[in-house]
């Protein structure tokens, strides 16, 4: 019962600050979850965004995960009960009086200063899950290869992503 | 000229992101447009962009502030909830199926070494990710000065996010106004 409320008190504040989407709350969800909770370990961390991301529907759906690992259906409820009903709301309070700030100086301001700070978020997520995943120089090598892929040509992430997991059971790495 | 299509019913708009949810391999965005703009014609692209637009300013993950956005628009809250439910149904039973299979198996080697390359190439996704996204930021030393700044808050320094980003959100914004003008 205890880790269901803490749980959906972790979430819901992750909600508020995902501004760019789940990206920018790995950093924070990371911190709380492993080092805060101790819930996990980095890796285990690692792995199930991994899972996450093997799985269709929005990218925020390594937050049901970590519920469900951490206090099983009802966890994986309340997580994901709690990313989406904080932002929700305001996104339901918001959306009618949206157009009419349009072209506000402050909005406009905010946005903007909102876009390298969403890239820094969104670097750091990315630094994190490679310290927690290069745990060789096989890994290393999948995450420079695959990087190149990603950013370099137009196949599907997923086709790399399969790839890659193919690589792994064949014995390639790791 | 076509007719406007008849606004959607509650059931429509579960039903519609019920099918984006469940293909939605890969990230929902590239779904979620070809459904609502294309296939079932509930908005222009120009009012999907707008919304879109909206939804990514807002915190939260983007294609769920649009099933609130777009939800509450024809069909009031029932409607918000009825998207969002019916974005949200497939994916999150298919990820703890995934989640209990990986559990089943995750100490055969070859699913252990699997997991250890999809989480690697996991993160390159990440990374390319942030490459996409830092891409406008190129030649704004003052831009990229902020990014930089924010990602040694986060991921050098490890400062807890809640007390970080509003700082760091309200200081790039009146940093870059300041000098623009």
């Amino acid at each position: 019962m205890n880790t269901l409320v803490e749980l959906a008190v972790v979430h819901a504040q992750l909600s508020l600050l995902a501004f760019g989407g789940a990206a920018a709350i790995i950093p924070e969800m990371q911190r709380q979850v492993v080092d805060v909770h101790h819930w996990m370990d980095a890796r285990e961390f690692a792995a199930l965004y991994a899972l996450a991301q093997a799985a269709p529907g929005p990218n925020l759906m390594v937050v049901s995960l970590v519920g469900w690992r951490v206090a099983g259906f009802w966890g994986a409820l309340v997580t994901t009960a709690a990313i989406a009903a904080p932002s929700s709301i305001l996104t339901l309070l918001v959306s009618g009086m949206w157009y009419r700030f349009k072209d506000a100086p402050w909005r406009k301001a905010l946005q903007a200063g909102l876009q390298p700070v969403t890239a820094g978020l969104i670097m750091a997520s990315a630094a994190l899950l490679i310290r927690s995943t290069a745990v060789d120089w096989s890994a290393a090598a999948v995450i420079v290869a695959a990087a190149g892929l990603f950013i370099f040509t137009k196949l599907h992430p997923l086709l790399i992503l399969a790839g890659a997991a193919a690589a792994g059971a064949a014995g390639l790495v790791g | 000229m076509s007719e406007t299509p008849p606004a959607p019913t509650v059931f429509d708009l579960f039903a519609g992101f019920f099918l984006v949810g469940l293909c939605g391999f890969g990230g929902v965005l590239p779904w979620a447009r070809r459904m609502i703009v294309e296939q079932r014609q509930w908005l222009t692209l120009a009012e999907f962009t707008d919304m879109l637009g909206l939804c990514q300013f807002l915190p939260g993950g983007n294609i769920m502030n649009v099933t609130i956005a777009l939800g509450s628009r024809f069909r009031g809250v029932a409607g918000a909830v009825a998207a969002f439910l019916g974005l949200m149904a497939a994916p999150v039973a298919i990820v703890i199926g995934l989640g209990v299979v990986y559990d089943r198996y995750a100490d055969l080697p070859p699913v252990r070494h699997a997991f250890v390359a999809l989480s690697a190439a996991a993160a390159a996704f990440m990374l390319s990710t942030a490459w996409k996204i830092a891409s406008p930021l190129r030649g704004r030393p003052l831009a990229i000065g902020v990014a930089v700044c924010t990602f040694l808050v986060i991921a050098v320094l490890r400062l807890p996010l809640p007390a970080a980003l509003p700082v760091l959100a309200l200081g790039s914004a009146a940093l870059l106004w300041r000098f623009r003008l």
